[in-house]
C-alpha cells in the first residue's frame, strides 16, 4: 500500500504549478492609504453543522479526551455543542436520552495526518494529487485545492474510526509540500463545505529520503540530506527577506512588493500564523530541524512518522514540540528500520505531546486500535498510561496540533459537540463504533443504514450502501 | 533433568543450530486448537518428537515430558501467515535487501523463493516474537503474470526455514496480470493459456521451436497443469474471479487458490460450487480500484457462510513485515459480527482464518495450522486473548522447539527507556 502510493506520486510529474503574478493592484499609496494586503482567506469555509436533536448519553464510560474519565456517567449536547458532562447532568424535557449501559462515550478521532481527498479511492493515477513533484519547494499550492470530497474514504474513516476531524496534507515528496488544510468529516459538495470553520493552516515539510531520492534521481537538489537543509535554509532565507518587505509595506506603505504565493505561506509561517507539520522519521534529522527552526524564527508544531522520536523525547519536550507516530509501521525503507512498539508511551511518559496518526485511508479507521496497540506495550514496559489518558492521543493533542483544540479534540462544554458512542471499549479489538455525532448531528449509526453516508462515486456501483 | 538441559541448551544454541525438540505437557490451558472451534479450559498439549500427540480436554501428560502449568492462560496453535513475503525482504525500499520481484531477469514462473529465504530476517524475529510460526511466501510479478515458486517456512530461530519449497506458483490476473501480460485481461488469458500449453508440450517431449517460455520456465509450470503443485491466483473482480473459475474446467486438474477475491463475495456460491479455497484481504473495504468496487469487510463471513474455505492474507499489504496484525484482522472480523447487516465470524471461525484455513488453502492443513495429532508442533501461549490488541505472546514453539522472542526492537526500547545519556554514550548500552 505505502509502495504502491508513492509509486504514483513519482509518476505524478505533469500537474502545473500554481505560479501567479501579483494582481494588477499596485497603486502607489501615500502612507494612510489603504494597504492591497492579500487575502488571508480566499477560500472561505462554508461548512455548517447539520440538524441536531439535545442528546443525552447515559449509563456510559466518559473520556473526555483530555485524560479524564467518568463511570456510569452522562454527557448531554445540544445546539451543536457539550453542554454537560459528569456523573449526572441536568437534561432539558424532551433531549433524546441513549442508554450507554456497557459503552463508552469519547471525543470524536482526530487524524492530524491523513491524504484522503487528495489521494482518494480508487487510486488511479487521474486521482493522484498529493504530491507537486516539479520542484522540491512548493508552498504555494494548497492541499485544499485537490481534496476530491467524494473520497469514499471519508465514510470508512466516520463509520469504521468514528473520525470527526481530520488534516489533509500534501505528500512528502518535497522538502516544502504545501499547505493542509483541516476538514470535518462531513460528506459536502465541495471543498468548502468540509472545511473546518477557523482552523490554521498547517504547512507541510519533509526531511530525509523521500525528497532526495525524487530530486536527486534527477540530477537536481536536493540529492542528499545535506542537500535537503542547504535548500531549506535558502528557502527560509528568502522567505524572511519577504516577510521583512510586506512588514515595512504594511507599516508603512508604498509600492506594493511582488507577490509570490508560496512566500506568502512561509512568511505566514514565521508570523506564528501557520502552523508547521514536518515529515521526519530519524532523531538526528529532528535535531537539526529543531536548530534549523531557531536560526529562522518559527516553530514546528508536530513532527510527523517520528518513527526515533522516542530517542530524543527529551528533546521534543523541551521545545515544546509533538510528535506524531503509528503504533507499530516499521521497516519499508530505511528511517524506518529503528520503530519501537513503544514509541508513543515513551515519548508520552518523557513528557512530551504524543499523537497517533494513520497517513493511511486504512489505518484512518483503526486509530483507536493502534492507541490500544502502543499503550499496551508501554504497559509491558512498566510505562502504565490509563486508557483515559492514552486517549489525549487522538484527541486533545491532536487538536493542539492542529490549533483547534479550543473548539474540539474533547468533551468540555462549549466545545463542538464531536462525539463518539462505542459499543464497547473503544481499546478492544471488538468494539466498533455505534454512534458518531458532529457539531451534535448524528452523522452515523451503525443500527440505521439511513445514517450512513455513500459517496457519489459509489452510488450505483456494485456493493453501494453495503456495511462496510 | 535432561528435559531443563534441553531447555537451557536451546537458549543458549538457538541462532546457529537447531535445538532438538522435546517432549512438553502444556497443562490447565485456555486451549483452543485452531479447527474452527471456540477455546475450552483445562486443555492439555502433547508435543513429542516435533510433532502435536494430543490436545485436549482429558489428555494424559506423558511420563518424562517437561511440563509447563499455563496457568489457565491462553494456548493455539502458532499463526499462519496465509500470504506474506516474510523472510525474502529487509528492507523494502533498499533493493539489495529485496528478493520479492526480478523485473529484469529471464525468468519468471522458474524463480524459486526458497533459496532466499533468510531466516535471520529482522521480520521474522519480529513476527515469530508475536506469535506467527508459519508463513506461505510468494514472490512478487514484475514482467509476466507469473511471478515464480512460493515457499512456505516456519519462522524458526535456526537456519532450516523451509517446510516445503515450491509449495505453489503464484500468477497475477485482474488489473496487475493485464498490466504484466502487456496491458489487457485478453492478453493475460492468451499468455497463461499458452504457458500451461507449452508446458504440458514441454513434459510431453514436444517443445515447439516458437516457444514463447524458457525451458526452466515451462518446466516450473508443468506441475502446476497436472494439479502437483497448487496454482495461487490474485484475482479481486467478481467477473474475474469466474474467469479463473471458468480456466478449471479447461485445465481440470488445476488446483486453483484465489489470493486477495475482494469481490468474491458476490460470486460466493460460484466459488464454493468449484470448490476453490480462498486467501482473502481481511479488512479491505475500499474502492481502491475498478476491480474492488464491492470492496466490503464482510467478505470473508460472507464467503464462509457459503461453506467457502476461506483463510486471511496480507496480499500487498505491509506483505513483508507485519503478517502480526492478523490477529487484529481476525479480531475485527469478529467485532463486525455486531454490525446489523454485516457477516462476522464468531471467535474460534476467526482463530481458524489465521491457522488451518490458509493451512487448508494451500494444501498443508494435514501439516500445518492446528493442534490436532500429527501436526508440527507449532504452539503459542499468550498472556491473553491471543485476537486482542493489548494480549501479547508468553512462549513459542515451533517444531517443537522453545523459541527465542526477543527482537532488535526489544533491545532499542531498553537502551532508550531514558532519552538522555548516562555515563556514557547509548551506544555503550546494551
Amino acid at each position: 500500500m505505502f509502495n504502491r502510493k508513492f509509486a504514483i506520486a513519482l509518476m505524478a510529474g505533469i500537474a502545473v504549478a500554481a505560479g501567479s503574478a501579483a494582481e494588477g493592484k499596485r497603486k502607489p499609496a501615500s502612507q494612510d492609504a489603504p494597504r492591497a494586503m492579500p487575502s488571508s482567506d480566499p477560500f472561505p469555509s462554508t461548512y455548517h453543522a447539520y440538524p441536531g436533536v439535545p442528546t443525552l448519553v447515559t449509563n456510559v464510560t466518559i473520556y473526555d479526551g483530555e485524560g479524564g474519565r467518568i463511570e456510569n456517567g452522562q454527557v448531554l449536547f445540544a445546539d451543536g455543542k457539550v453542554v454537560a458532562i459528569g456523573q449526572t447532568v441536568d437534561a432539558p424535557q424532551g433531549a433524546t436520552v441513549i442508554d450507554g449501559t456497557g459503552k463508552w462515550v469519547t471525543p470524536g478521532v482526530i487524524d492530524v495526518h491523513s491524504h484522503l481527498g487528495d489521494y482518494p479511492s480508487p487510486a488511479v493515477q487521474a486521482h493522484s494529487d498529493g504530491n507537486e513533484v516539479t520542484s522540491p519547494v512548493t508552498p504555494q499550492v494548497w492541499a485544499e485545492h485537490s481534496v476530491w470530497p467524494q473520497d469514499p474514504g471519508f465514510s470508512r474513516a466516520l463509520t469504521n474510526g468514528g473520525v470527526t476531524t481530520l488534516q489533509i496534507l500534501p505528500g512528502s515528496a518535497n522538502l516544502f509540500g504545501g499547505r493542509s488544510v483541516t476538514l470535518k468529516n462531513v460528506y459536502a459538495r465541495t471543498m468548502q463545505g468540509m472545511k473546518f470553520p477557523g482552523a490554521p493552516y498547517g504547512l507541510k515539510m519533509a526531511c530525509g529520503e523521500n525528497p532526495k531520492r525524487v530530486y536527486g534521481g534527477r540530477s537536481q537538489a536536493p540529492g542528499t540530506r545535506m542537500g535537503n537543509i542547504a535548500v531549506d535554509r535558502q528557502t527560509w532565507a528568502k522567505a524572511e527577506e519577504y516577510r521583512r518587505k510586506w512588514d515595512k509595506y504594511e507599516k508603512d506603505g508604498g509600492e506594493p512588493p511582488a507577490r509570490d504565493l508560496g512566500l506568502d505561506t512561509l512568511a505566514d509561517v514565521l508570523r506564528g500564523k501557520i502552523l508547521v507539520h514536518n515529515h521526519c522519521y530519524r532523531a538526528d534529522e529532528m535535531a537539526n530541524v529543531i536548530d534549523m527552526s531557531k536560526e529562522f524564527g518559527y516553530k514546528v508544531t508536530a513532527f510527523h512518522h517520528a518513527v526515533e522520536a522516542y530517542k530524543i523525547a527529551d528533546l521534543l519536550k523541551a521545545n515544546g514540540i509533538c510528535a506524531a507516530m503509528w503504533a507499530d509501521w516499521w521497516g519499508f525503507k530505511m528511517e524506518a528500520y529503528d520503530a519501537v512498539k513503544e514509541n508513543l508511551p515513551l515519548v508520552h511518559n518523557a513528557g512530551a505531546c504524543a499523537i497517533v496518526h494513520s497517513d493511511d485511508e486504512n489505518g484512518i479507521q483503526r486509530l483507536n486500535q493502534e492507541t490500544a496497540k502502543a499503550l499496551a506495550a508501554g504497559r509491558r514496559m512498566g510505562i502504565d498510561i490509563p486508557d483515559e489518558v492514552a486517549w489525549t492521543w487522538l484527541a486533545i493533542n491532536a487538536a493542539k496540533a492542529l490549533g483547534i483544540d479550543d473548539r474540539t479534540g474533547s468533551l468540555k462544554p462549549g466545545k463542538m459537540a464531536d462525539v463518539v458512542l462505542w459499543n464497547g471499549n473503544p481499546l478492544s479489538v471488538y468494539t466498533r463504533p455505534e454512534k458518531v455525532w458532529i457539531d451534535g448531528a448524528l452523522m452515523y449509526d451503525a443500527l440505521d443504514p439511513k445514517r450512513r453516508p455513500v459517496s457519489d462515486f459509489e452510488l450505483g456501483q456494485p456493493g453501494e450502501g453495503d456495511v462496510k | 533433568m535432561k528435559a531443563v538441559l534441553l531447555a537451557a541448551a536451546a537458549l543458549i544454541a538457538v541462532p546457529f543450530a537447531p535445538a532438538m525438540a522435546e517432549t512438553v505437557a502444556i497443562t490447565n490451558a485456555r486451549l483452543a486448537i485452531g479447527d474452527g472451534s471456540g477455546p475450552v479450559d483445562g486443555g492439555t498439549v502433547v508435543m513429542r518428537d516435533g510433532r502435536i500427540a494430543a490436545a485436549g480436554r482429558g489428555v494424559a501428560v506423558p511420563a518424562g515430558a517437561r511440563v509447563i502449568d499455563a496457568e489457565g492462560k491462553w494456548v493455539t496453535p502458532g499463526l499462519v501467515a496465509g500470504f506474506s513475503r516474510l523472510g525474502i525482504v529487509e528492507v523494502d525500499g533498499v533493493r539489495q535487501t529485496n528478493d520479492a520481484s526480478a523485473g529484469k531477469s529471464p525468468f519468471n514462473a522458474a524463480l524459486d523463493v526458497a533459496p532466499a529465504v533468510n531466516p535471520r530476517t529482522s521480520a521474522i524475529t519480529l513476527n515469530r516474537a508475536e506469535g506467527v510460526t508459519r508463513a506461505v511466501v510468494a514472490p512478487e510479478s514484475d514482467g509476466s503474470i507469473f511471478a515464480g515458486q512460493g515457499a512456505v517456512i516456519d519462522l524458526g530461530a535456526d537456519m532450516s526455514p523451509i517446510t516445503k519449497a515450491r509449495a505453489f506458483q503464484f500468477v497475477e490476473f485482474g488489473e496487475e496480470g493485464a498490466s504484466q501480460a502487456g496491458g489487457s485481461r485478453p492478453a493475460t488469458y492468451a499468455a497463461f493459456r499458452n504457458a500451461l500449453a507449452e508446458a504440458r508440450d514441454q513434459a510431453a517431449g514436444r517443445r515447439g521451436d516458437d516457444a514463447l517460455l524458457t525451458r526452466p520456465d515451462a518446466a516450473a509450470l508443468a506441475p502446476v497443469v497436472n494439479g502437483q503443485v497448487p496454482l495461487l491466483a490474485h484475482v479481486e473482480r467478481g467477473s474475474d474471479i469466474l474467469q479463473a473459475l471458468e480456466l478449471k474446467k479447461e485445465f481440470p486438474a488445476l488446483k486453483l487458490v484465489l489470493v486477495g477475491a475482494t469481490e468474491a463475495w458476490t460470486v460466493a456460491a460460484q466459488v464454493k460450487a468449484a470448490g476453490v479455497p480462498v486467501i482473502a484481504s481481511a479488512l479491505a473495504d475500499l474502492p481502491a480500484s475498478f476491480e474492488s468496487l464491492a470492496a466490503t469487510q464482510s467478505n470473508i463471513g460472507r464467503l464462509r457462510n457459503a461453506g467457502v474455505t476461506v483463510g486471511i492474507g496480507m496480499i500487498n499489504d505491509n506483505d513483508a513485515r507485519q503478517a502480526r496484525q492478523v490477529k487484529q484482522y481476525a479480531g475485527n472480523l469478529v467485532a463486525l459480527g455486531k454490525i446489523p447487516g454485516a457477516a462476522g465470524l464468531d471467535w474460534g471461525a476467526a482463530l481458524a482464518t489465521i491457522t488451518s484455513l490458509p493451512a487448508e488453502a494451500i494444501g498443508m492443513g494435514g501439516e500445518i495450522g492446528s493442534l490436532r495429532p500429527g501436526r508440527r508442533a507449532d504452539v503459542v501461549i499468550w498472556d491473553g486473548d491471543p485476537l486482542e490488541l493489548s494480549t501479547a505472546v508468553l512462549s513459542v514453539w515451533i517444531d517443537g522447539v522453545e523459541q527465542p522472542l526477543r527482537t532488535r526492537q526489544d533491545k532499542l526500547r531498553d537502551r532508550y527507556r531514558t532519552a538522555n545519556d548516562g555515563a556514557l554514550p547509548k551506544a555503550y548500552e546494551r
